[in-house]
């Protein structure tokens, strides 16, 4: 399951429930992954719109690939307006070894940033523009734009 | 029936149109021109179900949903 949050997350205290809670489970690697925003561009901040249904579907995908690998996926994004040097997205690899872990976590922040549904504004000035040059067409996309 | 939705920044109210196939929904969208620049980046799917297929046939009440360009994190 994604957990998603109006604002910044608390970091700290998600890695700490996601590691407490699975601690006993024999797991030798824990890779987590932080996405903090930077003061880039003179923004004030960036603000996300997320489409949970199709989120939640892509989400339990990649939990089979990881599963079938005996690892376990976990992520938190945040919704709405995120400020400058806070963080808004969070992920993290649980598996036994080390290696599927850096190769999971690799793979599948990648595919995050292709595919999740998604969308990032930057803040500034007051105003929330879409980040149409950062963003990427999903698998598929164009298919209502072709020649009928 | 069926409605239209578009996600995001394309910021449009849904609408409902008649359409038997995606190729259908395609010709209306097409001849909107606040739309038209969306349709070539945009992902489509049907009911919340992710669709390539432009034969993909529609039933009565479908709700498809148009999915512009992603940037996570």
């Amino acid at each position: 399951m994604v957990e998603i949050y109006d604002g910044s997350l608390d970091v700290k205290s998600i890695f700490n429930r996601w590691f407490d809670e699975q601690r006993n489970n024999n797991y030798g690697a824990f890779i987590p992954f932080v996405g903090v925003i930077r003061d880039e561009d003179g923004i004030d901040g960036l603000s996300f719109d997320i489409y949970e249904p199709i989120l939640a579907q892509w989400f339990d995908g990649w939990q089979e690939k990881a599963k079938a690998r005996g690892a376990l996926l976990k992520m938190a994004h945040s919704r709405g307006d995120v400020w400058l040097h806070t963080s808004s997205y969070i992920s993290a690899v649980f598996s036994p070894k080390r290696r599927v872990a850096l190769m999971l976590i690799d793979e599948f922040v990648e595919d995050f940033k292709a595919n999740a549904p998604i969308w990032k504004y930057d803040l500034r000035d007051g105003a929330r523009i879409y980040a149409e040059d950062r963003s990427t067409p999903m698998n598929g996309a164009g298919l209502l734009g072709g020649k009928l | 029936m069926v409605i239209v939705e578009f996600l995001g920044p394309i910021a449009l109210a849904p609408i409902e149109l008649e359409a038997k196939t995606l190729g259908d929904v395609a010709t209306v969208l097409q001849a909107n021109a606040l739309l038209e620049p969306w349709l070539g980046k945009c992902a489509v799917a049907v009911n919340d179900n992710m669709v390539k297929d432009m034969g993909y046939l529609l039933k009565d009440g479908d709700r498809i949903s148009l999915l512009p360009p992603v940037c996570g994190g």
